[in-house]
């Protein structure tokens, strides 16, 4: 019952930000530079072929009527025509978009579970040498660019060792699984296709450590200082004095509240990750929606740009829900506090 | 004379910390028989709760460093144990109640989870079942006098008053049934209209367990009225210990004096701050008596060698050359 109106609130303010996320990116791709008519139907048509099309895309209305029909569409699921690839908005995005978050969903299960098994392992260990390497990598690892890492893995395991694919989601000679949800893994194992699985697996691993590793060095070190903070309070040296074995305190006492800084940045990290997708797709040729974004901007694709910028926003607000949840579920004083607050 | 329950003896431990050690405790001396209900005094920040937590072994090291000493529990030394027989003391033979209750409750976990695993773990001889735990815990929660034990249980310590975390840490103490009972200035942090019914409701407890006590306090209105015995601390040592109305009647360290005149008359409550000087810095402490730069009756010997306790009459040592031979 709390879970249902704490999900209804979310979802209440959810419309309100998507909303005014809309007006925001309509107006910024509608007021950059470029006749958006002229440069769908390229420099030599004639004029009465731009203004046809004008009217047709209703783009000599005012901004607000634009953004009206923007909106009934939408809220239908339609997102207008690409003058790009002369299709609708929706069907592109259905074709780009699973390859970006199968690649996200990946790297982002790596950074977290990693994440927080290394700042663990840091944490148990601390100051020895462990603790001390893994210091010193997740710090290189908060401060390199993932494009970095991509380029290094690339060139690395990629040509000089030439131990995993470079460039796509499958190897030329692997026959595509029957497409159900899109994230070609996943798609294999429904068919029971392992050749496909793990050679879709080995696509996956190099541009998805290449994403995941900003963020999970950053988890890392989260972990490890709230854990080694946590230690010294109190309530750890009551439950010592009250016998408690060590492998209880850790796993169940200490480990609980000590997540839960790093799962309230997860939500954070998704998001940077998310944006970093855009230079490794580029890197790894990862058929997703970069490269499609990036020539929408470039070709003043204006629904094309509304879209794929509306669905990171759903995507970002979904993650966030996501890890509101989880972080109330860890830790009582924010479930209570909100009710109280009622 | 009853035997030694607690035995400490020339306890030096510090804290590393960044540009330096604290060397805090300096050779504390302290002794609880069977049965005695003991008192510490001293200012803040003289080491009573690293004293008190040393004897669990629950001081958190790093920074804490152990450097020298021992601590005797029925002639065991503490220091020395091996992980089963840490645990048997900690289990059986000393539970602590802590000075702040907000912060010795895990603020993520329901006061049952947290009271139900002290009696669980506490009990390393039989293994009790599911629903005795549980009825042990609600009858814990009856003894310090909390209505509604069964929804106490489903708190947590966010929805409980700060009087009342401190009755289940309380409960969480006598439940386990130690033999020796630590209550480290167990109303300091709670509000002034409370601590006089919570101080009541432990001092019962105390009579009715008939266990060893120490108290820890602020107030020697308390330790006048509960105690047998009282260790006055000053820096990290112990000055002087006597039998409680010997050293009312009778205080012998200079800062026993001061101590003692410091207090209001009328009240009997608390350590004011009618001394002069401040509590030496830990990282630079004063060589020979720590007290020396704020005693009154300093001599030359007192800069340059710590005075051991001197034996004055039954039960009544002073750490000071003035009653040196
Ligand atoms: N965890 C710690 N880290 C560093 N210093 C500490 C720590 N705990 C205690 N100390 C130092 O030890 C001194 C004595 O503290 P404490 O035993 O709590 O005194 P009391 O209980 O008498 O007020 C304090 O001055 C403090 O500087
Ligand atoms: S030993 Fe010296 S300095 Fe210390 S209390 Fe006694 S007289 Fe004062
Ligand atoms: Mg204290």
């Amino acid at each position: 019952m709390r879970l249902l109106i704490f999900l209804a609130r979310r979802l209440g303010y959810s419309i309100f930000v998507l909303l005014g996320l809309s007006i925001l990116v309509f107006l910024i791709a509608r007021v950059m530079p470029g006749d958006p008519a002229r440069m769908a139907m390229g420099p030599r048509a004639p004029e009465w072929v731009v203004e046809r099309f004008r009217t047709e895309m209703h783009l000599d209305k005012p901004l607000y009527v634009q953004y009206y029909y923007w909106l009934r569409d939408a809220l239908q699921g339609k997102f207008g025509l690409s003058i790009y690839t002369r299709r609708d908005v929706s069907q592109d995005i259905g074709e780009f978009f699973p390859a970006t978050m199968e690649l996200a969903l990946f790297a982002g299960i790596i950074m977290g579970v990693f994440g927080i098994v290394l700042g663990v392992v840091s944490a148990r260990y601390a100051n020895s040498w462990i603790d001390n390497s893994v210091r010193v990598i997740t710090y290189m690892g908060v401060v390199t660019p993932a494009y970095v890492f991509a380029i290094l893995f690339l060139l690395l395991f990629g040509y000089v060792l030439n131990l995993l694919p470079t460039t796509g989601r499958l190897s030329p000679g692997v026959p595509a699984p029957p497409t159900r949800t899109g994230l070609v893994t996943l798609d294999s194992l429904l068919a029971g296709n392992f050749t496909a699985f793990f050679d879709a697996l080995k696509h996956l691993i190099m541009p998805g450590i290449a994403l995941a590793l900003g963020g999970l060095s950053q988890e890392a070190r989260i972990t490890r200082a709230s854990i080694t903070e946590n230690l010294q309070r109190d309530f750890i040296a009551l439950e010592r004095s009250q016998a408690i074995p060590e492998r209880v305190i850790m796993s169940k006492y200490l480990l609980k509240l000590s997540l839960i800084p790093t799962v309230s940045i997860l939500g954070l990290d998704f998001a940077s990750l998310l944006g970093n997708a855009f230079l490794v797709e580029m890197i790894f040729n990862w058929p997703g929606m970069s490269r499609y974004g990036i020539h929408a901007m470039l070709t003043k694709d204006l629904n094309a740009i509304v879209a794929v910028i509306m669905i990171f926003g759903v995507i970002f607000i979904t993650v966030n829900i996501i890890v509101d949840l989880v972080v109330s579920w860890l830790d009582p004083r924010i479930r209570l506090g909100a009710e109280r607050a009622k | 004379m009853a035997e030694a329950l607690l035995e400490i003896r020339e306890l030096h431990i510090g804290f590393e910390v960044y540009g330096g050690t604290l060397k805090v405790l300096n050779g504390v001396d302290l002794m609880v028989r069977e049965g005695e209900k003991v008192g510490l005094v001293g200012e803040t920040g003289c080491g009573k709760t690293t004293t008190a937590k040393s004897t669990l072994r629950i001081l958190p090291m790093p920074p804490a460093r152990i450097s020298r000493g021992e601590i005797l529990f029925r002639g065991a030394d503490i220091l020395k144990m091996g992980p089963k027989e840490i645990r048997r003391v900690q289990g059986q033979g000393i539970s602590m109640i802590f000075q702040d209750p907000t912060a010795a409750l895990n603020p993520v976990f329901t006061i049952g989870e947290q009271l139900m695993d002290a009696i669980r773990y506490s009990n390393s001889q039989e293994a009790l079942g599911r629903r005795e735990i549980r009825a042990r815990a609600i009858q814990a929660l009856k003894d310090v006098a909390l209505p509604d034990p069964e929804r106490i249980l489903e708190c947590y310590p966010i929805q409980l008053s700060g009087g009342m975390r401190q009755r289940v840490c309380i409960a969480m103490a006598i439940a386990t049934e130690a033999e020796l009972l630590i209550a480290d200035e167990p109303t300091t942090s709670l509000d002034v209209t409370i601590q006089a019914q919570v101080l009541r409701l432990l001092g019962n407890l105390v009579q009715e367990k008939e266990a060893s006590t120490i108290l820890i306090t602020h107030s020697l209105g308390i330790v006048r009225e509960w105690t047998d015995r009282v260790y006055v601390m000053y820096a990290g040592g112990m000055v002087e210990a006597a039998k409680t109305r010997e050293i009312f009647a009778r205080p012998l360290h200079p800062y026993t004096q001061l101590l003692m005149r410091a207090v209001p008359k009328l009240t009997g409550e608390g350590i004011a701050e009618g001394i002069p000087g401040r509590i030496p810095d830990y990282l630079n402490p004063p060589p020979g008596c720590r007290f020396h730069p704020r005693c009154p009756y300093a001599m030359p010997i007192c800069a340059q060698e710590r005075p051991p306790f001197f034996p004055r009459g039954e039960d009544h040592q002073v750490a000071c050359f003035l009653y040196k031979g």
